[in-house]
């Protein structure tokens, strides 16, 4: 059993917070406290329903505003998975936070309110789902108890929603639509007697039926060293081991490698998690590898297979996503964090803004403000070993750092 | 044999990955261990995470002075047996020094007086990582804290600002003066918690199986009636129940459930089929709905 991140995406009253307090709900996963908890509150507000929000929108502003602000997270599990929520502010100024849930998740929700259809919002979340290559979305139009549970409304939006998917970069993803009611329980755990037009799975039992090939993207094993580990004890004198953790497929003991960037190649030694061998590590495990020859390897270098090596560069060009509220401008330095590695950043310049809604382009931007995406050149200090993103979520991905506050000032998705 | 990453261990993957960050990002990073579940899983983590070197941390217990007596026991014999180094720091000198007020009355607890003597210490010892075993799925604000956490120089939590994370990247760069708490168990339940200690074969402490107690009722809550520190009544009335705890915090706010959980198993199965949260049983969460947001900006946990 995985465990399986999903981010949401929705507008506001949407019915989004709803829709994760009723799989809470039906899926028993509200504790007796919670629940009451929510009851009271909802009473001393003067609501004659639930409002399963108050579940999920932890800070005093976000419930004083009846907004969602910032990520939250929210777990529960059937006998099949465990679920990770990413539940996140849908307005424009938290494209930033957005980004941010969609990053850590492998299938997304977004929410559809069947009175208003597919709305300029609607394009933005798609936009950043499709930019994020998560590989399976659900569009969940919800509210289909205020439209009579109307095929004809659930046709027309699909038609409309069709329309935007016909402009997305990355086609290969699994788009489902749902017709839910997040506050009648239509559709979501349970399948909706009011639409038995709909022939689909509810979206849990979607969800349930994810399998791995659904949510991970196929790629090619990568192992940024983090640790090296060295006891220097009498009983492990001469060990050398170096921890991390591997991504986009599989190593094996008897593995050529090469490490990078000094291109010495070696072979894998051995495999250890913890005091015990293994002979082959899977993707997404923190194992410790030893090499055959006694080489010298540090944290931020990259183990990859021989025959298999990534770009090697001091210059990319990536699609940005800018969070901070100072702007980004050509000329700017930064440190830009990829996997464990930290380099020096020049920014060369900002090739063309990108309207997050498929309106096109503006390739007379000189700054980035906050929540914008753009493409950006890079220079570096020196060399990284990465991955076009398409081919490598991870590999192909970075963070911004600002030098003087020290914050995650933008994220990056080289192309 | 293939290492797999089915549910538990995958999320053990991720804590043990964090633990690594914490060691090479960070020039002085301290195991806060309150002796509970979650700091002998961390420390469990830890030592896998680094094996076969030895834990490149200490271990930093702030001390109420109203533990249980099974804890203190089970923790100095916990870091003798895995030879790590263990500071204690006390609230009471927190206390004696003047520097907080006990508070009195029936919900007194030394809860909220742990934050001076925690950032106290983190002084002293210039500490720029505290690695706590705080889980988003206790308490709703603790549901928006990031893996790490950027804390002021006054160790306050900025809750609208915080750091974006993405990916797996942790950004753990600071100012002289600032720390950075760090949550390798951000993503497990308190099930998936005790489904590990069940796995890993993890010996706790025994206050978290049940056991027979002289305890008292109080606001549909059980409390112990064993220790001097818990405020109790003259008119309520002490009676004999089989209990166990499912927090091991400060005695005066951590009360007990029925339970006749006597093995690591039953414990499991007992959580599974549970209805109450974790937290229901701690009286200083009830104090407002906003009690832990406003903790954590003063630099709680």
């Amino acid at each position: 059993m995985e465990v399986l991140k999903i981010a949401t995406a929705g507008s506001v009253d949407d019915g989004k917070s709803t829709l994760i307090g009723r799989i809470l709900y039906d899926t028993k996963s509200l504790t007796t406290d919670k629940l009451e908890a929510i009851e009271k509150t909802s009473k001393q507000r003067g609501y004659d329903y639930l409002d399963f929000s108050l579940a999920t929108d932890g800070l005093v502003a976000e419930r004083e505003q009846g907004i969602t602000i910032d990520v939250a997270h929210i777990y529960f599990s059937t006998k099949k998975k465990s679920y990770i929520i990413a539940d996140t502010p849908g307005h424009v100024e938290y494209t930033r936070n957005m980004v941010t849930g969609a990053s850590t998740s492998q299938a997304s929700i977004i929410l559809i309110d069947a009175r208003k259809g597919v709305i300029e919002q609607t394009n933005r979340h798609f936009f950043i789902n499709n930019l994020l290559r998560i590989k399976d979305v659900v569009v969940a139009i919800n509210k289909m108890d205020l439209v009579d549970y109307s095929e004809e409304v659930y046709n027309k939006i699909k038609a409309d929603f069709s329309e935007l998917m016909s402009k997305r970069d990355y086609q290969d993803q699994n788009i489902t639509f749902i017709p839910v009611s997040a506050l009648k329980g239509d559709n979501v755990v349970n399948k909706s007697e009011a639409m038995s037009w709909y022939k689909g799975a509810a979206l849990l039992e979607h969800l349930e039926q994810l399998d791995k090939a659904d949510i991970f993207n196929a790629g090619t094993p990568r192992f940024p060293v983090q640790y090296v580990v060295r006891p220097k004890t009498e009983e492990f004198h001469d060990y050398r081991g170096y921890a991390g953790k591997v991504y986009g497929g599989d190593l094996s003991v008897g593995d050529d490698i090469i490490v990078l960037p000094s291109k010495t190649r070696s072979k894998i030694k051995d495999i250890y998690f913890y005091d015990e061998k293994y002979e082959t590590a899977s993707r997404r495990s923190s194992v410790t590898i030893t090499l055959e020859n006694d080489i010298n390897v540090s944290r931020g270098d990259m183990i990859v297979k021989e025959g298999d090596i990534p770009v090697i560069d001091k210059q990319f060009t990536a699609n940005v996503c800018w969070m901070d509220s100072n702007q980004l401008t050509a000329g700017g330095k930064y440190v830009i964090q990829h996997g464990v590695n930290k380099v020096l950043a020049k920014v060369d310049r900002i090739n063309h803004k990108i309207n997050p809604d498929y309106s096109g382009i503006d390739k007379e931007a000189t700054g980035l403000n906050i929540n914008d995406i753009a493409s950006v050149t890079f220079k570096l200090n020196k060399p990284i070993f990465y991955d076009q993103f398409k081919n490598h979520r991870t590999n192909g991905s970075f963070i911004i750092i600002d030098t003087q506050s020290n914050n995650t000032v933008g994220a990056g998705f080289i192309q | 044999m293939k290492k797999d990453t089915s549910h538990i261990n995958s999320l053990e993957n991720e804590a043990i990955y964090i633990m690594r960050e914490v060691a090479a990002q960070f020039e002085k990073p301290v195991l806060l261990f309150s002796g509970g579940k979650d700091s002998i899983t961390l420390v469990r983590l830890a030592v896998k995470a680094f094996y076969p070197a030895k834990v490149p941390f200490p271990l930093m217990h702030i001390d109420t002075g109203h533990n249980f007596p099974e804890t203190i026991e089970f923790r100095d014999r916990l870091v003798k047996e895995l030879g790590l180094e263990l500071i204690v720091r006390n609230v009471q000198d927190s206390i004696d020094e003047g520097k907080v007020k006990e508070e009195s009355g029936r919900y007194a607890s030394r809860n909220m007086l742990q934050t001076t003597t925690l950032l106290d210490a983190i002084e002293e010892f210039k500490f720029d990582a505290c690695i706590g075993g705080a889980r988003r799925d206790e308490e709703k604000a603790r549901a928006k804290e990031r893996i790490f956490s950027v804390r002021d120089d006054f160790g306050q939590w900025d809750e609208k600002n915080q750091r974006p994370e993405l990916f797996d990247m942790l950004n753990g760069d600071i100012e002289l003066g600032q720390n950075v708490r760090v949550f390798p168990i951000s993503n497990w339940t308190e099930l998936d918690v005790w489904s590990y200690i069940e796995k890993e074969n993890i010996e706790i402490p025994s206050i978290y199986f049940a056991h027979k107690r002289k305890v008292f009722l109080r606001d549909g809550m059980i409390w112990s009636a064993e220790d001097d520190v818990v405020y109790r009544d003259e008119d309520e009335e002490v009676i004999e129940e089989m209990v166990r705890f499912r927090t091991v915090g400060d005695m005066s706010c951590t009360a007990a459930v029925l339970s006749e959980a006597v093995s690591i198993s039953k414990v499991v199965e007992e959580i599974r089929d549970s209805t109450i949260s974790e937290r229901g049983a701690r009286i200083d969460d009830k104090r407002s709905e906003a009690a832990m947001e406003k903790r954590k900006q003063q630099g709680y946990f």
